[in-house]
């Protein structure tokens, strides 16, 4: 097999990389670009674990060929949040415990992220449905959506946070 | 006990230490490790539910370029038949070595037979097409009452059943019986004015990790080994995987990767022992992942059971009897855990006549593995709908007749002892009082109410907490961290040292770090890592106190610990830790705490959950529309931790009742083998799962505390089972509640 | 079979031993063929021997891999346990969590 050159964008970064046709857009992000954020949970796009967006739009990475990213821009978790300070997405993950063995947590703040870009203010019902790709067997869901739809008010109201989150409990 | 009475950070809801990592994608689970010069592994897996293997040649995949080792059972050296611990219990090394690599026979579809090492992930599959297996096909036995007849096939010609008087002259699928007894049944039925008898089924299900099994492992020449994976316990992967391999404990360091879900299906090992062959026979790091569909078809499921019950009570709501008997499916090997299921069937009730008869039986689908408080779900699901019954036909409210039957401290349990103090009647009292309880159903709802009882367990544990000169230190503990207990042992160990939370960073150590640590499961973490925390918090404030002492020329006893400093009540004088710390050098060196527990006194949790369903009478489709999820935590720590083990219970609970299944073809092959169609839970299925933490203190536990992860899982197939009943009018008494299902209920309804 | 109120164990109280009770599971009873029996053993190594020696059976049991629960405290590592006078003990098999 020959290997085939891509160019892309990932995170806002331009990247080039070599991959096999056959390989996914999760499988090069992995295992070419050290990417691991990204978490493989079932391979055939069941899961969400994968979430990535590819031109803005939410997709399951393990159904995307790693050639197909020639072109496009691929946002990634490694791409949320920046170097000192967390998102507020990701903090309200933190503060409402949304998370217990956080495989799933990745592909959900991708997630959500994308839903609060095109649905700023969802209703619990629009929020569990828009999520119903992601699967979490851990929280049963309950504190996750408390986190997303404290986000969205967040977001709404303006409130930006300016420090790194991670609480110092006094 | 803690002399402590005020708590500065226990029942707080802190920032979980480790959560950064998890929300930016930085945390490394099993699949994220690479090493250089790594190629990967494959397994070749059986296409038969059941055959000899008469052949099984390798030679044209070691042939093919790109293929640097192949492995199968003949790599073991010998194994026998010794027992190994694995998770809480002591497993067969043969029946482990066999599970993972097939010698003489294929057992279940995706059996795996041989595994190969390649460059490539490609090449390596491509290789698995060119081993050549010859079977002798045999008929697959796939249903537990089939597999118990006299003339069914059978999976082992050795296996003849422990527990009987005598034992049978013959061999059969049946592994094992047992037997639990009080008083006398038939005079307590004989007594009871109203009788409820029924028999009840419920389904293989998958624990659901979201995260598949991988490792990536190293060998090198001179035998020492590296195994990275996720595990619930990695001491026990080592135990396995060194027995299996014939080495030396201290040759093989495994780390413990984060783990994405376990529930117990990672107490065990499929892989390790594989990789490792490969790595030794090619000279390279090996890495390995299952593919979701190898997660379903070759992973250890929760048994499926066949439950007989029946319960007997009076017109007061007294009940007087009760007695079931229950097979368990064990897979291809023999391990359900139909004994735990006959000594919590009916735990919840304070009866003088109990019966359980429950068996081990061996069926041609992967071997179970442990599911969140194994035995136990499918045993209460039966004894729960069958009391709600009989409360239901005695015209008494289903939580009155529990409180008026409640064990309690003092009551007499059918495995032996008599319970310490435990909070069932709290959990009941809270459930009758709850908003839900007193909201009023609509029409075409139902509701369900069930109790749920596991041990929990305490063992062993082992912390040491270094100090650092500048006041903070690192917790080096044991205890792979499936759903943020990390967060707990920090706080427990602020509580003692009275430091800030982030001056102490607690870490899963690796087996080459610190002692023995029993594996994260049977709800122990909290409770007996904790105490290990704890202890070893205070070894560091003794020696705190030893070294302010000296720096004061005073004696010890007359220093005072309090808010995280020394205080001389000798005479003037008060010095912070990091004070004391940054003078370890001249008072006797490097302060470093050690706690080293065998953690007995493991108090039970009682759990009471309350279920309103509404059911589509044209299509079977049931909603959840309200779910209450109570239970007894001694003392929670962290709440939002604990209201999450109790919602992440309540929600694989609610997926067993409602659509939870392997579904097998008549050859023996699972037919729903993705998430696509063995459907557990989404977000759009449930509502919001309150909870509600009641708090009866163990005494055993400095701070009170119960564990909390399993009981979850238990009220929920009763409660679900129960309210879909009572929506539709019908008996329901199988499971899952899946659309087809209830139809059919419908429908014979009428 | 011993009942509650044997001589051995009145006697036993008369001479100031430590006397305790063992309750056996019914897979333990197949070789005991009793569910009870009061012993004297102050502590689990003693208990064991003389247990072996009333019910030579046992010796064929896994009773020796067994979890103990002593009034009601379960240990799981048994060796080194003292039997407080009057104990009920019960013997069970380690359960396996998830």
């Amino acid at each position: 097999m020959t290997k085939v050159h891509v160019t892309t964008s990932i995170n806002g970064e331009e990247t080039e990389f070599l991959c096999e046709p056959h390989e996914t857009l999760l499988d090069v992000l992995r295992n070419e670009l050290g990417l691991t954020g990204t978490k493989e949970g079932c391979g055939s796009g069941d899961c969400g674990a994968c979430s990535v967006t590819v031109d803005g739009r939410l997709t399951c990475s393990c159904l995307v060929l790693g050639v197909e990213a020639q072109g496009v821009e691929v946002g990634t978790i490694e791409g949320v949040g920046e170097a000192e300070n967390l998102n507020v997405i990701q903090e309200k993950f933190l503060e409402h415990a949304a998370l217990q063995c956080g495989i799933c947590t990745p592909g959900l703040i991708v997630s959500t992220q994308a839903l609060l870009k095109e649905n700023p203010s969802p209703t619990e019902e629009e929020a569990r449905y828009y999520l119903a790709g992601n699967l979490c067997r851990c929280t049963g869901y309950d504190k996750i959506i408390r986190a997303v739809l404290d986000s969205a008010e967040t977001l709404s109201e303006g409130k930006v946070h300016k420090e790194r989150s991670v609480e110092k409990a006094k | 006990m803690s002399e402590l009475k005020q708590y500065n950070f226990i029942g707080q809801r802190t920032i979980r230490p480790d959560g950064y990592d998890k929300v930016t994608g930085k945390a490394n689970y099993a699949a994220d490790l690479a090493l250089p010069g790594m190629i990967w592994g494959k397994i070749l897996r059986s296409p038969h539910a059941h055959a000899k293997i008469l052949k099984l040649d390798t030679s044209r995949a070691e042939a093919m370029p790109g293929v640097m080792s192949v492995a199968t059972f003949a790599d073991f050296p010998s194994v026998s038949n010794e027992a190994i611990q694995s998770g809480e219990g002591a497993v067969d090394s043969l029946d482990l070595g066999r599970n993972i690599l097939a010698r003489d026979k294929v057992l279940y579809h995706g059996h795996a037979i041989a595994a190969v090492a390649a460059k490539t992930e490609a090449i390596a599959e491509q290789a698995l097409a060119l081993i050549d297996v010859d079977y002798e096909v045999l008929a697959p036995v796939l249903d537990v009452r089939e597999a118990m007849k006299a003339e069914a096939p059978l999976l082992h010609e050795d296996m003849f059943t422990q527990g009987y008087p005598e034992s049978p002259e013959k061999p059969s699928n049946i592994a094992a019986r047992h037997e639990f007894k009080m008083g006398d049944v038939e005079a307590g039925f004989a007594e009871a004015d109203v009788i409820v008898e029924r028999e009840f089924a419920t389904p293989t299900v998958h624990q659901g990790y979201i995260e598949p099994h991988a490792c990536t492992v190293n060998y090198n020449t001179d035998g020492q080994s590296m195994v990275w994976c996720s595990t619930q316990g990695h001491f026990d992967v080592r135990a396995s995987t060194a027995k299996l391999l014939a080495m030396p404990l201290g040759n093989l360091k495994v780390v413990a990767s984060e783990i994405g879900g376990g529930f117990g299906g990672k107490t065990t090992v499929y892989l390790e022992p594989v990789a490792l062959i490969l790595s030794r026979k090619s000279g390279r790091p090996v890495k390995m992942t299952m593919s979701r569909d190898e997660v379903f078809r070759a992973s250890g499921p929760g048994s499926a059971a066949r439950l007989t019950v029946k319960v007997g009570g009076t017109k007061d709501g007294t009940i007087t009897a009760m007695k079931a008997s229950i097979a368990y499916e064990a897979g291809a090997f023999k391990g359900s855990p139909a004994m735990v299921g006959g000594m919590t069937a009916f735990t919840p009730y304070d009866c003088p006549n109990v019966y359980c008869e429950t068996f081990d039986v061996v069926v041609n689908k992967p071997k179970v593995a442990a599911y969140r408080a194994p035995g136990a779900p499918q045993a209460e699901f039966g004894a729960e709908m069958a009391v709600s019954e009989l409360a239901d036909k005695l015209g008494i409210d289903p939580v009155e007749i529990r409180l008026k039957n409640a064990a309690k401290e003092g009551t007499q349990t059918i495995y032996g002892p008599k319970l310490k103090s435990v909070g069932l009647v709290e959990c009941l009292e809270a459930a009758k009082n709850s908003p839900h309880y007193k909201t009023e159903l609509k029409e075409g709802e139902g509701r369900g109410i069930a109790s749920g009882f596991w041990f929990n367990i305490g063992g062993q544990s082992s912390v040491t907490i270094n100090m650092n000169p500048d006041g903070t230190g690192t917790i080096v503990e044991g205890s792979p961290d499936i759903g943020g207990s990390r967060a707990s042992m920090q706080m427990m160990a602020s509580e003692e040292l009275g430091i800030p939370l982030n001056d102490l960073k607690p870490v899963i150590g690796d087996t080459e770090s610190i002692p023995y640590n029993q594996t994260t499961g049977g709800s122990r973490t909290t409770f007996a890592t904790g105490m290990a925390v704890i202890e070893a918090a205070q070894d560091v404030v003794r020696q705190l106190k030893e070294r302010a002492a000296s720096l004061w020329n005073v004696t010890a006893e007359q220093v005072e610990w309090r808010d995280g400093s020394a205080v001389n009540t000798a005479g003037e004088g008060q010095m912070t830790c990091a004070e004391i710390c940054a003078k370890c050098e001249k008072t006797g060196g490097q302060i470093s705490g050690t706690g080293n527990v065998n953690a007995r006194g493991a108090g039970p949790s009682f759990a009471v959950h309350v279920c309103d369903t509404k059911v589509d009478k044209e299509t079977g489709k049931v909603d959840v529309i309200r779910y209450t999820a109570i239970q007894d935590a001694g003392k929670a720590i962290h709440p939002s931790y604990v209201e999450g083990q109790f919602q992440g219970g309540a929600a694989q609970g609610i997926g067993w009742a409602l659509n939870e299944e392997y579904v097998y073809s008549n050859e023996g092959v699972m037919e729903n083998a993705g998430f696509l169609d063995y459907r557990i839970p989404l977000a759009s299925d449930l509502p919001m799962i309150d909870t509600i933490i009641v708090e009866v203190p163990n005494n055993f536990h400095p701070y009170g505390v119960r564990g909390v992860g399993e009981s979850g899982i238990i009220p929920p197939l009763a409660a679900v089972g129960y309210s879909v009943g009572d929506a539709i009018g019908a008996n329901v008494t199988e499971l899952p509640c899946s659309p087809p299902r209830v139809l059919k209920l419908i429908q014979e309804k009428g | 079979m011993f009942t509650a109120s044997c001589p051995e164990v009145d006697s036993g109280k008369r001479l100031g031993v430590s006397m305790a009770m063992v309750f056996f599971s019914g897979e333990l009873q197949r070789f005991t063929g009793e569910e009870s029996c009061s012993v004297v053993a102050p502590n689990y190594r003693e208990l064991l021997a003389e247990l072996y020696e009333k019910h030579p059976g046992l010796k064929d049991s896994e009773i020796a891999q067994m979890a103990i629960a002593i009034d009601g405290e379960i240990v799981h590592e048994p060796l080194l346990e003292e039997i407080p006078d009057g104990a009920e003990l019960h013997f069970f098999h380690f359960i396996a969590g998830g």
